[in-house]
């Protein structure tokens, strides 16, 4: 089980940027899918090319920045909705992958990357490891809190909350949305740089579907943990990450194979959308609400 | 400071479903003016308002605010001067975000804030203040998110962000006709509060022609796109509600037979 943990954790970066353009902006972004891969191509051929590894990382993130404020640009000066702007950059991504990589595979196995230092004490799979990879997540959460309790974060909130409320409180609503995307798709790519070294290659498809991986993190985790401050929520999602990986990873021990994963995603998705909705289960959770209201019922309305 | 020079804003153009909802108007506000717009449903009211918000841009005419011409300026560049609350109570707040989240929006308005924090204690400390001129409470409430808030509360916040950073124009769009009476009486009593206390230039739309007679210093009547009718602050004096509606239906009929004279 440690394995999922290491997963969980590495691809909550991924899902921390799905919550931001799901959640906070309001907006499906399907960049994702592409943008994972280009950030691990770009870091896979650069520490080929004998680039630090650190450097590579931050490359990755760059260049997910791009693609995030490509679909940006799209969706507000050239008007396209959302999802289609998204389906497009992720499309036209694949195309620059196979370029950036030259191939559809490479290979890191004997290169130095930043988890070669764990990989040659024998500390992956360990709680070592685990340990490093909950630090670097946790960084990386809290970051994004603080940046969410900025003034241009709280912009982005009220953007993805209230969009003609923040235009007329003076919010260039549009500018902010690009904002938001180069910041996810950054953290996507960088999600992938991360993953690409830690299974030691890259691959053009293994973005595919990823977005659905992100969207059970953040569904499952705040279907769970809730989403009432902004913290609670990066860390329902982080949590949701590494119940997701959980999840696939018990469906591989009972013997699924792992082209059935996509479907485990899928339907995990779907339940966790739907059953929060279910009559039975929304009745108690309302008379709960109902029970911890009751002591603050001080409070009088208007 | 808020000039209107003959502003014609046509929706559907050359189209069937084409409506002119201005036709040429002129208006002009001076420092400090608060005037009460009224007028039947689509009179032209509310795209009155649009077009100084910079919502909608008009096809002819200019749109002028302390001397500069801002007919094409977007209206979140435009935020700064000119602040707005609308007739739904949930359109002018977010209600994810809490009552002090939503007020640091309003702090940053049209300037567009870096990346210090939203909510500082320095803030906080002036949020607090601010709230309690709405004596509704809310100033021990900043951390709860605002869709918890009810459709009153909501409103009165709205109002608050509108006002506190002393905008240039105060737009008012039927802020009180989604409220009941009690609350609608409050609102109103706060915006006449607000406006006097940060001696604000006003425009608001009502329906309701006792609260146009009651509030602010001037009264303008809107039909089919243009204004008919400008009272002043002596003459609003001694008006009641009829007769209002008598002066309205007057020029209606007349504006109405010098239609149907043209079309002889």
């Amino acid at each position: 089980m440690i394995i999922a943990l290491e997963l969980g954790l590495l691809y909550a970066i991924m899902a921390l940027g799905v919550y931001l353009t799901y959640r906070v902006l309001d907006f499906p972004d399907l960049t994702v899918d592409g943008s994972f891969t280009t950030g691990a191509s770009v870091a896979a051929v650069m520490i080929i090319a004998g680039v630090h590894p650190i450097l590579a990382s931050l490359a990755a993130v760059v260049a997910g920045m791009a693609a995030g404020t490509v679909t940006g640009l799209l969706h507000t000066a050239g008007r396209i909705n959302p999802l289609l702007a998204g389906i497009l950059t992720q499309i036209a991504l694949y195309s620059i992958n196979l370029r950036i990589m030259g191939k559809a595979n490479l290979p890191l196995l004997r290169q130095t990357t930043i988890f070669t230092p764990l990989r040659e004490n024998d500390l992956i799979g360990t709680w070592v490891s685990v340990g490093i990879l909950a630090l670097l997540v946790t960084v990386v959460m809290l970051v994004l809190d603080w940046f969410l309790a900025t003034d241009i974060g709280v912009a982005l909130r009220a953007t993805g909350d209230n969009e003609p409320m923040a235009r007329s409180q003076g919010i260039s609503t549009e500018r902010v949305k690009v904002y938001g995307l180069a910041i996810s798709n950054g953290l996507v790519g960088g999600c992938g740089a991360l993953v690409a070294q830690f299974q030691g290659f890259a691959d053009i498809s293994m973005g595919i579907g990823l977005i659905v991986a992100g969207l059970a993190s953040v569904i499952v985790g705040q279907a769970i943990f809730g989403s009432r401050t902004v913290w609670i929520a990066t860390l329902a999602v982080v949590l949701g990450s590494v119940i997701y990986r959980g999840v696939i990873q018990v469906a591989l021990n009972v013997g699924f194979n792992p082209n059935d994963m996509k479907l485990i995603s899928a339907v995990l998705v779907v339940v966790a959308m739907v059953l929060p909705r279910w009559a039975p289960l929304r009745h108690w959770r309302s008379k709960r609400r109902a029970r911890r209201d009751a002591s603050v019922a001080g409070e009088v309305a208007v | 400071m808020l000039e209107l020079t003959g502003v014609t804003k046509t929706f559907f153009p050359h189209t069937v479903n084409e409506r002119v909802a201005l036709r040429s108007v002129d208006l002009t506000l001076t420092e400090g003016d608060f005037v009460t717009v009224i007028g039947s449903n689509g009179a032209g009211k509310s795209t009155l308002l649009n077009v100084v918000a910079g919502r909608h841009v008009p096809e002819q005419g200019m749109v002028r605010l302390d001397g500069h011409d801002v007919t094409k300026q977007p209206e979140y560049k435009r935020a700064r001067i000119v602040a707005r609350v609308f007739q739904d109570p949930m359109a002018g707040t977010a209600p994810h975000l809490t009552i002090e989240e939503n007020l640091a929006v309003a702090t940053v308005r049209g300037r567009g804030g870096g990346l210090g924090l939203a909510v500082t204690r320095r803030r906080r400390e002036r949020f607090r203040e601010e709230l309690t001129t709405l004596e509704l409470g809310l100033e021990d409430r900043l951390t709860t998110v605002v869709g918890m808030l009810s459709g009153g509360q909501r409103q009165a916040l709205s109002l608050l962000m509108a006002t506190f950073l002393e905008p240039r124009i105060l737009l008012l769009d039927e802020h009180t006709a989604a409220l009941d009476p009690a609350r609608a009486e409050l609102i109103s009593r706060l915006t006449t509060a607000a406006v006097e206390r940060h001696h604000l230039t006003a425009l608001m739309v009502t329906h309701n022609m006792k609260q146009a007679l009651d509030m602010g210093n001037r009264l303008i009547m809107m039909h089919d796109g243009e204004i008919i009718l400008d009272v002043d602050s002596a003459a609003k004096e001694g008006m009641t509600p009829q007769t209002l509606l008598d002066e309205f239906s007057r020029i209606k009929g007349a504006v109405l037979s010098d239609r149907t004279l043209l079309q002889d």
